[in-house]
């Protein structure tokens, strides 16, 4: 592990076609890491999240990606991703495949493959159409014969996540709604943490949960890297923008403009 | 007092809502009545949002799942996989509720597509926790305002299953299984029985003690009125 500039760790991390998961479930999202990924030029990504929102519509609309690995895919509390839906509906900058799933069947192939298993079990995905649609089995219980689903493990190339703060030495910690943060980190081949900021010594915090160096491929600081997310502690979930961004998101050109102001032209972290 | 379609479906749905219910909470409404229940008549009730909090007592509505209060005034935060595995599939949440885009006669919900999965007319968010929240509750409760475009005959995609689905709560008045099939059981003040009918696709069955809702009461609009959304004034 080491402490490098994002735009760094992007470059020797992340390669065109690569398997990306960038997680955070409604609060830690890591954005700068996202927007990083973008200005790089990222191409033919497969992109997992189990819920895909604003960072995911602006790499999908940028045309980052290939494949999206989902369970629900729009702007929490506002409606739906317009980048997403042109992508699926229109074929708009390019075609997406989807390969969708649910937010139970998503945390148990995380979890999955954190621990190394081929796949993850669950009591779902029972009827109704989507088991015809995406890569789900159905295992029968050696000891009660009871039919169970089964999910490939998640084995991501790349796990990037966002966290409050690490020390010197790179010992990640996180605490507040943690999401599949930490599954994603441990189920990834490489992975990248960006952080609010580097402390000489991690103080203990209620339900806080530690990623030790040697589990995290790279370390950045990315202040407010979160943001319109949130970083519980450090500031508040800009809602208003996610308002916002049912608009700015509408149209192709609005789009453009509002990314090349925003991030192309953006100083990275 | 004057008050809203949205106002009525958010009391409706909170009066259903026992004390001591642990209620598996999404956002918009079933968020408004949860809280709205927690706040008058059901001051013990447990809400649990999938994001991880469990027990949460906010003092705003938040505007997404997983907003910061959410967690602050919980009783408990549980990481994702532990939410879905050990909560919900652990069979402790007893009451479950989920809005769609679409619903048939059995309470199936789509929330997937509009349209041909492979050729969408509108891709719509997904299903999220639903497939599993559909089976994995006790109690099903619905959300949905009524129209012909939303009650349909055939669903465009089946995203989950009806079984355990008690009540559907619209801007009309209430559905509920009766015979294998929801039946039209209340009628909000002011809406007759064929006007729920007209905004139905399917032939929809009005139950022979079909009845009106009682209308909102102060307190009840009171208490829904002081919860607002995070972010608005």
């Amino acid at each position: 592990m080491a402490i490098v500039p994002l735009s760094d760790a992007i470059r020797d991390f992340v390669r065109d076609g690569d398997t990306v998961a960038l997680e955070g479930f409604t609060h830690l999202i890591p954005h700068a890491a996202g927007h990083e990924i973008i200005r790089q030029g990222r191409r033919d990504l497969t992109l997992i999240r189990m819920t895909p929102d604003v960072v995911y519509d602006q790499m999908i609309g940028m045309g980052c990606a290939r494949k999206l690995v989902f369970s629900w895919g729009g702007n929490p509390g506002v409606g739906s991703l317009h980048r997403l839906r042109d992508a699926v509906e229109k074929g708009w900058p390019a075609p997406l495949e989807l390969e969708e799933h649910s937010h139970a069947g998503m945390a148990a192939a995380y979890a999955a493959g954190a621990s190394n298993l081929p796949f993850g079990v669950l009591r779902g995905y029972r009827g109704g159409d989507l088991p015809a649609r995406t890569r789900v089995a159905t295992v029968v219980c050696p000891f009660t014969g009871e039919e169970l689903a089964a999910v490939p493990a998640h084995r991501p190339d790349v796990g990037i996540v966002h966290a409050q703060r690490a020390d010197r030495h790179g010992n990640v910690q996180l605490w507040g709604i943690l999401g599949v943060q930490k599954e994603c980190v441990l189920a990834s081949a490489r992975s990248i943490v960006t952080v609010e900021e580097v402390v000489d010594q991690l103080a203990p915090v209620a339900g806080s949960i530690v990623l030790p160096s040697w589990t995290v491929g790279a370390v950045c600081v990315a202040p407010r890297g979160a943001r319109p997310s949130y970083a519980h502690g450090y500031y508040d979930r800009d809602n208003e923008f996610y308002r916002a961004w049912d608009t700015i998101s509408r149209d192709r050109d609005g789009f453009r403009a509002w990314m090349d102001e925003h991030v192309l032209q953006a100083v990275p972290a | 007092m004057n008050y809203t379609a949205d106002e009525m479906m958010a009391v409706e749905a909170a009066r259903r809502i026992g004390d001591g219910t642990v209620c598996f909470v999404g956002i918009g409404l079933p968020s408004l009545a949860a809280n709205l229940a927690r706040r008058t008549h059901a001051p013990r009730s447990v809400l649990v949002y999938e994001s991880g909090t469990i027990g949460s007592k906010p003092h705003e509505l938040p505007l997404s799942i997983g907003d910061g209060e959410l967690a602050e005034t919980a009783d408990a935060v549980v990481t994702v996989p532990e939410m879905f595995a050990y909560w919900l599939q652990g069979g402790r949440i007893d009451v479950g509720f989920l809005g769609a885009a679409q619903i048939d006669r059995h309470g199936n919900l789509n929330s997937t597509v509009i349209g041909d999965y492979d050729r969408p007319s509108v891709r719509l968010p997904g299903g999220g926790g639903a497939p599993e929240i559909a089976l994995g509750v006790r109690d099903v409760f619905v959300m949905l305002r009524q129209s012909r475009r939303a009650f349909v005959e055939q669903l465009d995609f089946t995203t989950s299953l009806g079984d355990h689905v008690r009540v559907v709560v619209t801007d009309l008045g209430v559905l509920e299984p009766r015979d294998g099939e929801l039946a039209l059981t209340q009628v909000h003040p002011g809406v007759d029985p064929d006007d729920a009918r007209a905004a139905t696709e399917w032939d929809l069955l009005v139950a022979r003690d079909v009845h009106e809702t009682d209308p909102p009461t102060e307190d009840e609009l009171g208490a829904l009125r002081a919860l607002r959304t995070k972010g608005q004034a």
